[in-house]
């Protein structure tokens, strides 16, 4: 069987700067994985063109065992919508709506709309009584549980998080962590960006980045299932 | 869902929306305004200019077929009884007959040099009974010619107290006339032709043409003069017609051979050549045949306006489409976090354009509505102020500014989503 996500000598480069430099890497369905580094790293770059939204100037990207590298605008756009949940670290909800429609736009623009599942989606995140809210009236971390509810909404393959906890106090971040192991646990795969080592260490599995190139992959001791 | 995100964006980008809608307001008010004006004001000029001026000139049979023949109305001979004048009025149309007068010229001395006069009706007061009816009119060529401008003196009006029972010894004198023999009111002068009549100038006119050059008397001080006793040489009618259509003119050639029907409709209905039709056969010896020459000439300068005024509309509609263009990008620049979320979490660029189109079409009708109305005010304004008419509403207008107003917003919209096209998810999403 297919790996979930493989990237076979990446590349990425704007002008002569190597972003991305020869990266190869391989994510099990299911997995956890934390990509570190420091800023300028390569970091973003390599979520944006796993989550679809960039293309590598050299090597393949295969998700599913499907070659997506050479693929045009608008069956990324579509691979995307059917594959991955998007977390940003600026949550990037659309303000005049309230949570359960910022939830439903995902679904909107998936196949239907549908209240039910939003509001349930919204539940696990544990924000059901917050769903009439707007943006303005939510935390922080509330809003990037509601930007959780609709990377989970379509159920993607994969959860791609950049810096999910980058704007967020700890308390909200342990309630994030603890939403990602559980949706590890339900089987969910996911890859988090950050630099921060306490949301890497959680992860199963961590992976440095520096210059656009990996200089470890490990395996975490003392992570529990 | 749609609807939801369409509410959505008026609330929040109210102060851009309402911009697209006033600027759609402003082009469509110009744009109505102009058409409606363009389209209504001709038939409405046309319409006034059939109210003034002699557009039907009234001959005899014979005189019709010499000047036919030679090309000039100079050298005919042939005249007409001064009393067939009044059968204008027992004609099916004589309601739109609104003016005519007799004209007899002739060539007199007027201290030794030749001098050209016209004998006419100035306010005559014509009254007679014909199978059981009455007729009157007061008619001549005081409304005839209400061009004519007053140098000197004042206009003769045989119905005036001064001259009602005075003898008919006036004379209405030409500017130029009046010019080269030194002429005023109140001075009298000696006309000699077949008689010698020593008449008292009323006034002097200006007409503007080569009526300056000529000296207007009373029809039988002109008769005596030229020895045409009872007699006239034309008739000048203005009436108030119908624009002639295609099947009018297929009549009007020839009557006789014309379907019934379509006769009978032409009959009755007050094209230039019916009423033609029926002076002639009201009176039996003449020739009637329409005069354009005035309405030409106003057709040319309402061209020009009409050019003037499409020129205008397209400006206008140019100026909207820049700013539309201005307005709807800077309105999708400032929402281009939300557009680029929208593309990533998987909306393809057809359903983005597809919304910002619906919102900025949506705002574009509201706008296009009210400008609708706005420029029917506008065409109310310009119709009463600059040509004297109100302007009638045409569903045209309405249709083609609709269409117009449509494309312009369209146009306007295309670099905007040219740039939601362009909008890179990557870019808008991760600060970098
Ligand atoms: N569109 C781009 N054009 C040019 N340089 C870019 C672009 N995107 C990223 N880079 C560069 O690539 C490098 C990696 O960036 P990024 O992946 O955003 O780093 P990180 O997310 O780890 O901070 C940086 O040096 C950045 O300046
Ligand atoms: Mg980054």
């Amino acid at each position: 069987m297919a790996s979930l996500l493989e990237l076979k000598n990446v590349s990425k480069i704007y002008g002569d700067l190597h972003a991305l430099d020869d990266v190869s890497l391989t994510v099990e369905k299911g997995e956890w994985v934390a990509i570190m580094g420091p800023s300028g790293s390569g970091k973003s770059t390599m979520m944006n063109i796993i989550g679809c939204m960039d293309k590598p100037s050299l090597g393949q990207v295969l998700l599913d065992g499907k070659d997506i590298s050479k693929e045009s605008q608008t069956s990324l756009t579509t691979i995307r919508r059917d594959k991955i949940g998007l977390i940003f670290q600026q949550f990037h909800l659309i303000n005049y709506l309230n949570a359960v429609e910022n939830v439903m736009v995902a679904q909107y623009y998936h196949s239907v709309p549908d209240e039910k599942e939003a509001l349930a989606a919204l539940e696990r995140v544990g924000l059901k009584d917050r769903a009439k809210h707007l943006p303005s009236q939510l935390s922080g971390g509330e809003q990037q549980r509601v930007c959780i509810a609709r990377a989970l909404i379509n159920n993607p393959e994969i959860i791609l998080a950049d810096e999910p906890t980058g704007n967020l106090d700890e308390a909200n971040e342990n309630i994030v962590l603890d939403i990602f192991r559980q949706l590890h646990k339900e089987g969910t795969s996911l890859v988090v960006v950050t630099h921060d080592p306490e949301v890497g260490e959680v992860a199963q599995r961590t992976i440095r980045l520096e210059h656009g190139k990996i200089i470890s992959d490990e395996k975490n001791e003392n992570f529990v299932e | 869902m749609f609807f939801r995100m369409i509410k959505g964006t008026f609330i929040h980008q109210w102060k851009k929306m309402l911009m697209i809608a006033l600027t759609v307001a402003l082009g469509t008010s110009i744009a109505t305004a102009m058409l409606n004006v363009m389209l209504d004001v001709g038939d409405k000029i046309n319409a006034e200019l059939k109210t003034y001026g002699a557009n039907i000139n009234v001959v005899s049979k014979s005189a019709a077929i010499v000047s036919s023949l030679y090309e000039t109305d100079e050298a005919t001979d042939a005249y007409l009884q001064e009393n067939v004048t009044g059968e204008l009025l027992t004609i099916f149309w004589a309601n739109n007959i609104l003016d005519f007068a007799p004209f007899l010229d002739g060539q007199v001395k007027l201290d030794g040099t030749d001098q050209k006069v016209t004998g006419t009706w100035f306010h005559y007061h014509l009254s007679f009974r014909k199978k059981g009816s009455d007729y009157i009119r007061d008619t001549g060529i005081n409304n005839l010619r209400d061009w004519w401008e007053i140098v000197d003196g004042e206009r003769y009006d045989e119905q005036a107290d001064f001259y009602k029972d005075a003898g008919d010894l006036f004379a209405m004198v030409g500017e130029n006339v009046a010019e080269k023999k030194n002429l005023k009111a109140g001075d009298e002068i000696t006309l000699t032709g077949k008689t010698t009549e020593v008449v008292k100038v009323v006034g002097v006119f200006s007409s503007g043409d080569n009526e300056d050059d000529v000296i207007y008397l009373p029809l039988s001080t002109a008769q005596r003069l030229t020895g045409k006793a009872d007699l006239i040489q034309s008739i000048s009618v203005s009436a108030l017609t119908s624009p002639e259509d295609e099947t009018s003119q297929k009549v009007a050639k020839n009557p006789e051979l014309a379907r019934p029907e379509d006769y009978e409709l032409w009959y009755c209905t007050a094209y230039v050549s019916s009423i033609c039709h029926q002076i002639q056969e009201a009176i039996p010896t003449s020739s009637a045949s329409a005069i354009r020459r005035v309405a030409d000439s106003e057709g040319d300068i309402l061209n020009k306006t009409e050019l003037l005024m499409t020129l205008i509309t397209v400006l206008s509609l140019i100026g909207s489409a820049l700013a539309i263009s201005n307005l709807v990008t800077s309105s999708v620049m400032e929402r281009s976090q939300e557009l680029g979320l929208m593309k990533a979490i998987g909306a393809k660029n057809v359903r983005i354009a597809g919304l910002v189109l619906t919102e900025i079409l949506l705002v574009a009708l509201v706008g296009a509505v009210s400008g609708y109305f706005i420029g029917f005010g506008f065409a109310q304004i310009i119709g009463h102020t600059v040509f004297g008419a109100s302007i009638d509403m045409k569903g045209m207008v309405a249709f083609l500014v609709a269409v117009l107003i449509f494309a312009v917003t369209l146009i306007g919209s295309l670099p905007a989503i040219r740039n939601i096209l362009r909008l890179r998810p990557s870019e808008v999403l991760h600060g970098r």
